[in-house]
């Protein structure tokens, strides 16, 4: 096992080890079995997209929205800070009065 | 395991409350006394002072929370007996501190530097009086304690991905099995919950505590607002990033889990007394973790259970801290500063379950006395939350 998905909901898995370009993973929830094959490297820890994620879309773990996507991200891809925001906390987007 | 029957050794105090340590505590009431508190608790074994950097120059409710805090340490039943240490021009109300803090009827001496003649003779009186109190704290006995008398801080730090998959899942574990012995745990960070506010929400006593635990995060988000910048330039933190954590979404909802599954039975303010009514509370704090410390062992927290994934070595002056980590990695880069490591769980060769119980089995070992290794290396990180720059 290299990746672990914490909800069936979810649409991202977490790596458990350092995993290279082009592995192919199978991640288990609940019983079931999902493969993917991972398109970049991905570090340990970090999360990779279990399925193609449109721009703007929820990205979920623990079965909840830990945020949305900047840009499409593909089945395999590295899902970080590079492609994700957060919803919560935008000073930044506070229009300046 | 039948956790009715689960006890620990502690020393009973005469307002009935349980301390699992036995400080003198050199408390200064400022910053301008604080270097002298600490020249006093070096000469002294069994006793320890904290780094006070307010006490002045604070206006309104900042100057009030100041001196709850100070007095909330004083207070707490992991100090045995207390020597105040005020230089005497400061805007704590000094005497009020020594006061209120020895309505728990624990031994309490006052030195004020600019009436006693300067910080020599302080340092002399204050060594005589710290050492007076050390061997008379030293024959109270500890004796067999329901965990009903036990509150728990919970902290994380330094998180990374280990964080929200191991270690708080298992302090959750822990926090279950202690709220059905009796015991009480507070947990704490205001911004750490947000994104994850609408779960702990659900399982409030009441609709008035749900709705003060929102008010809470609504607060310290519109903080973040007036200031024009997105959070993440200081939330998750640069290491927590490293560390595979996106944004403050996916940190909160992995720092909950140290919160188990019991319901919440209210929300108090920084440095708030805790109920010792058992069961959950939570406290609102900042995210910075000494300050969250602070403000819930001034409640009235006697011991904290501390999780990191990156590792931190942060102590208490006053309070046990169990350091419980979930990576293997940092469990060996730091051995002198973590506690336990449950990396071995990834690999599914412990349930979190199991892993709840060996911690619980930790907590106890630690509350009757067993030394941790924050207080073996003797941090004693002391921050206090301020409302207000100085004025």
């Amino acid at each position: 096992m290299k990746a672990i998905m914490l909800n069936p909901n979810d649409n991202v898995a977490t790596a458990i080890v350092d995993i290279p370009a082009g592995s192919l993973l199978e991640v288990q929830v609940d019983g079931r079995v999902r493969t993917v094959r991972t398109v970049q490297d991905i570090p340990r820890g970090h999360k990779l997209a279990l399925t193609v994620l449109r721009k703007g879309e929820s990205v979920i773990k623990y079965g909840e929205v830990i945020g949305v996507t900047m840009n499409v991200i593909d089945e395999g891809e590295h899902v970080h800070v590079h492609n994700v925001a957060s919803r919560r906390g935008r000073g930044d987007l506070v229009r300046k009065r | 395991m039948n956790t009715e029957n689960l006890r620990f050794l502690g020393f009973r105090r005469l307002d009935g409350s349980v301390g699992l340590r036995n400080h003198v505590l050199v408390l200064p009431t400022s910053i301008c006394s604080s270097g002298t508190a600490a020249s006093i608790s070096e000469k002294v074994s069994g006793a320890v002072a904290l780094y006070n950097q307010c006490g002045c120059c604070q206006i309104g409710e900042d100057i009030k929370l100041t001196t709850k805090t100070l007095v909330g340490f004083g207070k707490n039943p992991n100090v045995a007996a207390v020597l105040v240490v005020a230089l005497g021009c400061e805007e704590v109300t000094y005497q009020k501190v020594a006061d209120e803090i020895a309505e728990t009827k624990k031994p309490v001496e006052l030195l004020v530097i600019q009436d006693v003649g300067g910080t020599a003779k302080t340092i002399e009186r204050g060594v005589s009086i710290a050492s007076r109190m050390a061997k008379e704290v030293s024959s109270v006995e500890r004796e067999a304690t329901r965990l009903s008398e036990l509150v728990v801080a919970l902290e994380c730090g330094g998180s990374d991905w280990t964080s929200g998959v191991i270690s708080n899942p298992i302090v959750g574990a822990m926090v279950d099995r202690l709220i059905s012995a009796g015991g009480t745990a507070v947990f704490s960070e205001t911004t750490e919950i947000i994104g994850a506010e609408h779960l702990l929400a659900k399982r409030t006593r009441n609709r008035q505590v749900a709705k003060k635990l929102l008010r809470a995060v609504a607060r310290v988000e519109r903080r973040v607002k007036q200031a024009g910048v997105d959070l993440r330039e200081a939330q998750p933190t640069p290491g927590n990033i490293a560390g595979g954590l996106t944004t403050i979404e996916e940190k909160s909802l992995g720092a909950i889990c140290k919160a188990g599954k019991q319901r919440l039975e209210d929300v108090l303010e920084y440095a708030d007394e805790i109920p010792r009514t058992g069961g959950l509370f939570f406290m609102d704090t900042p995210g910075q973790d000494i300050e969250s410390i602070t403000g819930m062992v001034a409640g009235g927290a006697q011991m904290v259970v501390f999780t990191t994934g990156l590792g931190t070595p942060t102590g208490c002056p006053i309070a046990p801290v169990i350091k419980v980590t979930g990576n293997s990695e940092t469990f060996r880069r730091m051995p002198n500063d973590i506690d336990l490591n449950f990396g071995a769980l990834i690999q599914g060769r412990e349930t979190i379950e199991r892993a709840g119980a060996r911690l619980a089995g930790e907590l106890l070992k630690v509350a009757s006395g067993k030394i941790t290794k924050a207080e073996k290396s003797n941090h004693i990180e002391f921050a206090m939350y301020r409302l207000y720059p100085s004025v």
